[in-house]
């Protein structure tokens, strides 16, 4: 599978119909590289006309930005939106709930409008043209899946139903936390908290999420988030139910349920 | 005689709003210390926010019994108050049931009776919501009142205005009860156990329940701007102006944004631009008045940090206790402002002397807060606006997010990852 690069595309003069963010975590985190794999395997099966911006990519500067360091957020926003604009990029898709949040939401303002879709919705639309045919003896049909909303998503940009439609498709059991949608609890690591050590309390947050999910007793946990997924996973790690409950990424469910 | 007690109404009732107006309006003052904040786009969605919001209370039937107890309190509240109107003129021109000898020369006794009875059922309603109320705040040992975010006054506040409410609710129909003309719906009732008491004593003791009820009001009302329960009145403008922006938007600052791009492009820089004052916030009058509206909008009802993720796992932070805080600082300013006309430097700020590092740094910005607050209230808003204080000014930053920083400003990513390697996935897929 050959993954274009924007630099590339414009070189032999194509123009590829949707961009493909992926992110920090995407990029380098071996767990979430999976993710990117996954979700890049399935643009290429569903024959999208995409691109990634690669070495020329940037972090979005949210951790930087949500830590207080509003001038690493501002040096980083001009120079992507320099790198995009340049590109005339007109469409972004996203792995990650938190660069689509400032993608969608905060650059705007600083001169960088694009159309932003997180991959769950552009999973949904998918679906819904037909252009994903999940397989009728896909492997996790009949198994139950309890879905973490992630707080960027869900929240901050009021996207409940798109992931939830997508695991609907794959013919589980979806059991609800009892903390979910609107009321879903964080795994702890928005808010920059993912790059330092929790501050002192009696429990780390995403022990207290990963012990919801296990409450529900599902074979997986879904997440939309590269972030929510190292937390939970490492949660339900320290509660030794890794055997019991695995945390996937949506996309890695398709990419193996898909045609 | 009567005349005498016409102008002891006439001067009560001025006095009791004309402190009322002055408070309102000292309120007023400190919310207007804090930075332009009020955005006043898209009207018809603001408005049907403080119709949802506000008096449709639509988020407070997220728990519904709850809601249906609060929304007898607050309908009675305003419904029993179109009373006053009667009180007010009996009490201005020395008569008795005014309105009553009105409706009955138009032939609408039947109507007046339908509405003082309405007026004691509700009555009745909220002495009875008031007393269940009383009963769960103290007895039931909830999570969220049991805190320790509400010890000493705060808790006290509750309660009073939850007492008050029953003993102004008793006045009311004991007045009406007492007066044996009468026989409506709830007070008739009690008629019975006043039977034996003789008309004098009835009159007077009519009398001095409609005196104890309306000078009852009229402390209440200037109780309001001291109290958690200013809510009944800021909950409309604070509904009115909630963000009507995506939860997840955090607000830019222009200051910042300018400073990158004239180091990018100093061809653009102006050649006498200042630099800004300072950056985020440290202090009340920093903050957006938007801001300072939600500290004194809150009721310290708790949703916000029974949802928070910091407090649930025994973190520090409480976004109620970070609205308290605010509202406290406020006053506080106030006060300073009262005493010197402009504020005097205290030597204290909202940083630091009223909320610490560590409850900032709790923070995963989740906006669960902010979802549960009934009215609309932000308190993320202000913990993001003191950690760019925190960060810009004071670069106080754990060693972790430093590196992030650095990290971001040589790797162009959190971690420290050659940003050569970024595209190394592509090879393996």
């Amino acid at each position: 599978m050959k993954v274009s690069t924007m630099a590339e595309m414009m070189a032999s003069g194509q123009t590829p119909e949707i961009l493909f963010w992926v992110g920090c975590a995407g990029s380098f985190d071996l767990r979430a590289q999976k993710i990117t794999k996954a979700f890049a395997t399935i643009l290429d099966k569903a024959g999208v006309n995409y691109a990634i911006l690669g070495k020329e990519e940037a972090c979005t500067g949210d951790p930087a930005r949500r830590a207080g360091n509003e001038f690493m957020f501002q040096m980083m926003a001009y120079q992507n939106i320099q790198i995009l604009n340049g590109y005339s990029i007109k469409k972004i898709v996203t792995t990650c709930p938190h660069c689509f949040n400032i993608l969608k939401n905060e650059y705007p303002v600083l001169g960088g409008n694009y159309e932003v879709i997180h991959h769950t919705q552009f999973l949904q639309e998918l679906i819904e043209q037909g252009k994903i045919k999940i397989t009728d003896s896909n492997e996790w049909k009949g198994k139950s899946i309890t879905y973490h909303d992630s707080c960027y998503l869900g929240r901050a940009n009021e996207i409940y139903e798109a992931p939830r439609k997508v695991l609907e498709s794959l013919d589980m059991e979806l059991r609800e936390m009892k903390r979910c949608k609107s009321k879903g609890l964080c795994c702890g690591a928005g808010g920059a908290q993912m790059f330092k050590e929790e501050e002192k309390g009696d429990k780390r947050v995403n022990m207290e999420r990963a012990d919801e999910a296990i409450e529900t007793k599902s074979d997986f946990v879904a997440s939309a988030c590269p972030f929510c997924n190292t937390m939970l996973s490492d949660g339900i790690k320290n509660r030794d139910e890794e055997v019991n409950t695995e945390v996937l990424d949506i996309a890695e469910m398709i990419a193996k349920a898909m045609q | 005689m009567a005349i005498i007690a016409q102008i002891l109404f006439i001067i009560l009732t001025a006095t009791a709003l004309y402190l009322f107006s002055k408070n309102l309006l000292k309120i007023r003052r400190n919310i207007l210390i804090g930075k332009a904040g009020f955005v006043n786009d898209q009207k018809a969605r603001r408005w049907k926010n403080v119709f949802l919001l506000a008096l449709g209370q639509k988020k407070m039937f997220k728990k519904p019994i709850v809601a249906i107890l609060h929304i007898i309190l607050y309908v009675g509240f305003i419904i029993i108050n179109i009373e006053l109107l009667e009180i007010m003129a009996d009490g201005i021109l020395g008569t008795h049931r005014i309105f009553e000898s009105y409706f009955e020369q138009f032939e609408l006794a039947a109507l007046y009776n339908f509405i003082i009875n309405s007026f004691e059922i509700l009555a009745a309603l909220v002495f009875v919501a008031c007393i269940i109320f009383l009963a769960r705040r103290n007895m039931l040992k909830l999570k969220r009142f049991m805190s320790n975010d509400l010890a000493g006054w705060p808790r006290s506040d509750a309660n009073y205005i939850l007492i008050a409410e029953i003993i102004l609710m008793g006045l009311f129909l004991m007045m009406n009860a007492a007066d044996t003309e009468t026989h409506f719906i709830i007070s008739s009732s009690l008629q019975p156990l006043l039977s034996s008491i003789n008309t004098d004593t009835l009159f007077i003791i009519e009398h001095t329940a409609w005196w104890l009820h309306i000078i009852g009001i009229y402390i209440f009302m200037n109780y309001l701007p001291y109290s958690k329960h200013l809510h009944i009145i800021l909950a409309f403008p604070n509904t009115y102006y909630a963000p009507l922006t995506p939860k997840g938007m955090m607000h830019n600052m222009p200051d910042v944004q300018n400073e990158v791009l004239y180091a990018m492009q100093p061809e653009l820089a102006p050649t006498d631009a200042a630099a800004p004052a300072s950056f985020g916030a440290k202090d009340v009058m920093d903050l957006s008045s938007k801001n300072l509206m939600d500290a004194y909008s809150c009721t310290e009802c708790g949703r916000c940090t029974a949802a928070c993720p910091a407090n649930i796992t025994g973190k520090l932070l409480s976004p109620r206790k970070i609205m308290m805080a605010t509202r406290d600082r406020l006053e506080e300013v106030g006060k300073n402002m009262d005493l010197h006309k402009n504020f005097v430097p205290d030597n204290k700020s909202l940083l630091h002397d009223y909320i610490t590092v560590e409850e900032l740094r709790a923070c995963t910005t989740c906006n669960a807060c902010v979802e549960e607050c009934p009215i609309s209230i932000s308190p993320l808003d202000i913990i993001m606006e003191l950690r760019r204080s925190l960060v810009m000014e004071e670069s106080n930053a754990p060693q972790e997010w430093n590196s992030m920083f650095s990290n971001i400003e040589n790797n162009f990513a959190p971690w420290k990852f050659a940003p050569d390697d970024r595209d190394a996935w592509t090879k393996q897929a």
